[in-house]
Order: C-alpha cells, then structure tokens, then sequence
C-alpha cells in the first residue's frame, strides 16, 4: 500500500441533473492524501467542497473519474470512512451513548463478521463506547438525548460516533460551522488533541480560513462553481504541536493565513449570483 | 414540524387543568421540567386560573343557553337542559342493566360500539401501517397504490357497508367492515408520508455506519415516523367514532349507534340528546389519550 496516496482522486467530474438541465459541480478533481495527514478543502460556498467530501465518503459516485482509498476504488459509503456531518445528525431518540454504540456495534460487534473479523464481545462494545465518549469529554452526558445538550456537545457526539469506529479516514463537512467562536475555538484544540494521539487522516471541509490553517498539513483551495476545481494545493509547514496563541503572531503563520485570504479574496472574489 | 400536526382545538381542553395538576405531582424528571415549573408557578395566580377556567365555563353556558331557548321556542318537544340532565343521571345509574337483546343499558352499548371500533380499527391498523411503510419506502409501490387510494379515499364509509352485508353476511361484521375500510387511509397515508420525510441525513447516517435494513427500520425509520404514524393513529380512530354511530344505526344490534335509533323510534329525545353527549365525551376521551401518547413519542427535531 502507497502511504503517500492513501486517497488517490484521478480525474473526478462530478454533474447533477437539475430541472434546469445538467449542472457542472466538479471538474478535473486530482488530489493525493497522505497516511496520517490533515487535509482541509476551503472556498466559498458553492464551491463543491461539500460535493468532493461526499465523494470520497462515497454517499455520491463521480460522473467522471476514479476515487482510490487504500489503493481500492471507494464503490460506496463504509465505516472505515466516516463521516461527521456539518448538523451533526445524531438520532434524537437514542442517547449519546447509544448513538455512539450503534456504529461500534456495528464494525466490531455482529456486523464484524461481514468483514471477516470476530466479533466483540459486548463488554469490550460498552468499553469502546464509553473510551469514545472520553476522548471528547462527554462521560458525564453519556446517558442525555441529543435534544438536552448544547450544539458544541452534539457536534463533539458526532465526533466520538466517527472516531469509535476507528475509521482509517475522518471526513468532516464543516463540523463547527454551526458553532460559535469560543465553542468552535475549544473543539479545534480538542481535534487537534485527538487526531494527534489516534493519527487518523482527515479530511476537513471549512469556510474558516484560521481554522484551515491551524488544523492541516494541506489546504486544497477550490476554485468557483459551476464546474469547480482545485484551484491551489497549500503545505502548510508549521510545527506540532500547534497552539492558537503561540501561532498567532507566528510569521509562518501570518503567511500562511495571507496566502488563503490572498486566493479567496483576491483571485477568486466573486459575488454570488445566486444566494 | 412535528408538533404542529397534533395542535388541535382540543388542545386548549386538557391545557385548562394542567397547572392545578403540575403543583399536586412532585417534581419528577428532566431538568429543564424542573427549572420550567416554578416559572410556571409564579406566573400561576388567581387571574390566571379565571383565564383558564371562565372561558370554557362560558362556552359551556352559551350552548346550555341557546339549546334552553331552541327548547322553550319549540314547546319542549326538544327537551330542555333540565330534563335532559335529570334523564341521564338515571341512566347513568344504573349503566350495565340487560333485559333482553334490545334493551340494554348505555354501558354496555357504548361498550359494544368501542368493540366493534377497537377491531375494525386493529384491522386496518394491523394492514394500513406495514402497507404505509412500504409505500413510504419503494416508489415503485407509491405510484402503484397512490391512484387507488385516492380513488377509493373520498368514498363515504357507508357505501361500504351493503358490501360488507354482502360478503360477510352479517351486520356485525360489516359494521367492523366499514370501520376498517374508513380508517385504514390515513394510517397509510400518514405512514407513507412519514417515511418519505424521515430526513435525508439520518439515511446518510445509516449509509456511512452500513447499517442493515433490520437496524434502519427499527433505529432510524420506525422511530422517525412514529410521531406521522400516530397522527394517523389519531385521524383513524376520529373517523372511525364517527362511522360507527351511522353504521349502528343500519345495522341494528347492540351499540351506540342503534341505541339512538331505538330511541328514535320510541319518540325518547331526551335519551337522544343524552346519547349524544355520551358520543362526544368518547370521543373527546379517545382524542385525548392519543394526542397524550403522540406527544410522548414526539423528539425535538435536529436543529443544524
């Protein structure tokens, strides 16, 4: 297996039907993943940042082109890439725990067997669920429905759901988008916490340009739709452990951050026709 | 988006007692019950409860008032309040008399008719709520069964009737009959529709877990419909009270329904009238039970 191109995107276009006749999403999609890295895809909206993370998640196939995932052609959704969804879509009838539960349950319990591996038992089901919840923090709200916790906690659910499965691939559509600065500001350290301890590979969709920065290896910056592509592949070079503070008067830093703001704003203003 | 389908006028009934019983039951469940409650109580005064309780005390008078006036304008052949209410203490008395097939208390009529109701309406829901999913499910099924539904929907439940008599040979059963045919469209529309609006992102969610079609219906499906189905549930059991006075009152026997005839037919107005005040405190009763079990089923939608 390649760990340079973990996720090999060869040629992607992407085309939805509309009523007003074909709509060009995507073009000429090549981006490699590395094992282990941190990638986030920002643009503005309407870019089809959403539409590629889909891709790879494989909720959508490409009109055009192959999508590789551990040297395998990703055929539909799984597991081992999950997803935390921008509204968290946690079930409001189960409990965080049994939201939680229902993925574990599924790649290590019974549904284990599909793949080949043997199945837990349901002490060590429990166990992973309850270690999920305390990497983010949540033991405490184990036992509360979704409806009695504030958005940051739903997020942070929808975050220990993913990461019980232990996915070979976290794709997160904009996971704090919802939220507001300090909550958001908190969950960033707590990710970056966590991805360093488990060294998952991510891929993050984002409008947030600090957050783009302080969290990845790589910003792929999208061009405009219709018939988006990558516009720019940024490495961004900066020491880890990182810390928001420290960072913030960084010049690689400040560099880095002028060199997304410069594409965004400069190269691809636009004002959007259609809101 | 879900509550407001069980808003009703009926609403503002069981509200008007809520705070009196809120006080009486200790403070039990969730936090936010609890932190809701002694601002309820404050806000809890003498006016309040006038605000509450005058205006259906009023709308019950105004009815009292206007059937005294339509009694005394027709000489009492419609029977005024009075009469009215000293008939029904005497036969709520004694409820559960039997002399004979055709002269049995209101007890056991109203008994009868909820029997006949509780089957035709199992029937139908037994049939109408699997038949709701799979429509709900596979559009092929949808645009198969959404012509004859809505062929056979607007058809009054009475004509169904003679059919039943037909097939079945026997009042009994084509009453059942009628009430299982009126009630099972709108547990299999309200399913049907409930399944197509569970929100595409709990899909995706059972997609991306690779969950299997035994974990989608009973985690994700049936759980987001439950609060469609119920309206449903509601909207049935509604209708079929409704029939089952009618198809009672063709189809003779015990019940309801053929009570009001027989009292008809004896000239009794005054048992008419209580008769229907009966028809409407079940059905009120029936009403009430359900939206109390919807609301329990209800879950605070997801809010991005």
């Amino acid at each position: 297996m390649n760990d340079a191109k973990y996720i090999d995107i060869q040629g992607v276009a992407q085309t939805f039907k509309t009523k007003k006749g074909l709509f060009p999403a995507l073009r000429d999609i090549d981006l490699t993943i590395a094992k282990g890295e941190f990638v986030a895809l920002i643009g503005h909206s309407g870019c089809g940042k959403s539409t590629l993370l889909n891709l790879i998640a494989g909720l959508t196939t490409p009109t055009d082109g192959v999508l590789l995932c551990a040297g395998r052609e990703i055929a539909g959704p799984g597991p081992e890439r999950a997803v935390v969804f921008q509204n968290h879509s946690l079930l409001p009838w189960l409990t965080c725990f049994e939201n939680v539960y229902l993925g574990v349950e599924r790649v290590f319990g019974a549904g284990a067997k599909s793949t080949g591996a043997k199945a837990e038992t349901k002490a060590q089901l429990l166990e992973r669920t309850h270690a999920a919840l305390a990497l983010v923090g949540l033991t405490h709200a184990a036992q509360k429905r979704p409806g009695e916790i504030s958005g940051g906690m739903k997020q942070r659910v929808g975050i220990a759901r993913a990461l019980a499965m232990e996915p070979k691939v976290l794709l997160m559509d904009e996971p704090f988008g919802a939220l507001d600065a300090l909550t958001r500001a908190k969950l960033q350290d707590e990710l970056l916490d966590i991805v360093a301890r488990t060294q998952s590979t991510v891929v993050m969709v984002t409008h947030d340009v600090d957050e783009a920065v302080l969290l990845s290896d790589k910003i792929v910056m999208m061009t405009n739709g219709p018939a988006a592509t990558i516009g720019e592949v940024l490495k961004v070079d900066l020491p880890r452990p990182r810390h928001r503070v420290a960072l913030a008067e960084d010049p690689a830093y400040l560099h880095y951050r002028k060199a997304v703001i410069d594409f965004l704003y400069t190269r691809q203003a636009h004002v959007e026709k259609v809101a | 988006m879900v509550s407001a389908v069980f808003h009703s006028p009926l609403d503002a009934a069981p509200r008007a007692e809520a705070p009196v019983r809120h006080l009486a039951k200790p403070v039990a469940g969730t936090p936010q019950a609890a932190v809701a409650r002694p601002a309820k109580a404050a806000g809890f005064d003498g006016s309040e409860l006038a605000q509450r309780v005058v205006p259906p005390v009023l709308g019950l008078l105004l009815l009292i008032g206007v059937w005294y006036l339509v009694s005394v304008s027709t000489g009492s052949s419609i029977p005024s309040p009075l009469d009215t209410g000293r008939q029904a203490l005497q036969i709520f008395s004694d409820p559960f008399y039997r002399n004979g097939p055709n002269d049995q208390g209101v007890g056991w009529n109203v008994l009868m008719s909820l029997q006949r109701v509780a089957m035709g309406f199992g029937l139908a829901a037994a049939v109408g709520i699997p038949l709701g999913f799979l429509i709900g499910r596979f559009g092929f099924l949808s645009r198969m069964f959404n012509p004859l539904i809505s062929l056979l929907r607007p058809v009054s439940p009475l004509a169904w009737l003679p059919i039943g008599l037909l097939v079945f040979k026997g009042a009994n059963p084509a009453a059942i009959w009628t009430i299982f045919i009126c009630s099972i469209w709108p547990m299999v529309i309200n399913t049907a529709v409930g399944v197509q609006r569970v929100p595409q992102d709990y899909m995706n969610v059972a997609r991306v877990l690779n969950l299997s079609e035994w974990k989608i219906v009973t985690k994700i499906l049936f759980p987001a419909v439950l609060p469609y189905m119920l309206t449903g549930v509601r909207l049935a059991v509604g209708t079929a009270w409704l029939v089952i006075v009618a198809a009672e009152m063709l189809t003779g026997g015990v019940g309801i329904g053929f009570w009001v005839w027989d009292e008809w037919n004896n000239l009794n107005v005054t048992n008419i009238i209580v008769a229907i005040f009966v028809i409407g405190t079940v059905g009120l009763l029936l009403e009430m039970a359900l939206i109390k079990l919807a609301t329990a089923f209800t879950f605070e939608e997801v809010k991005s």
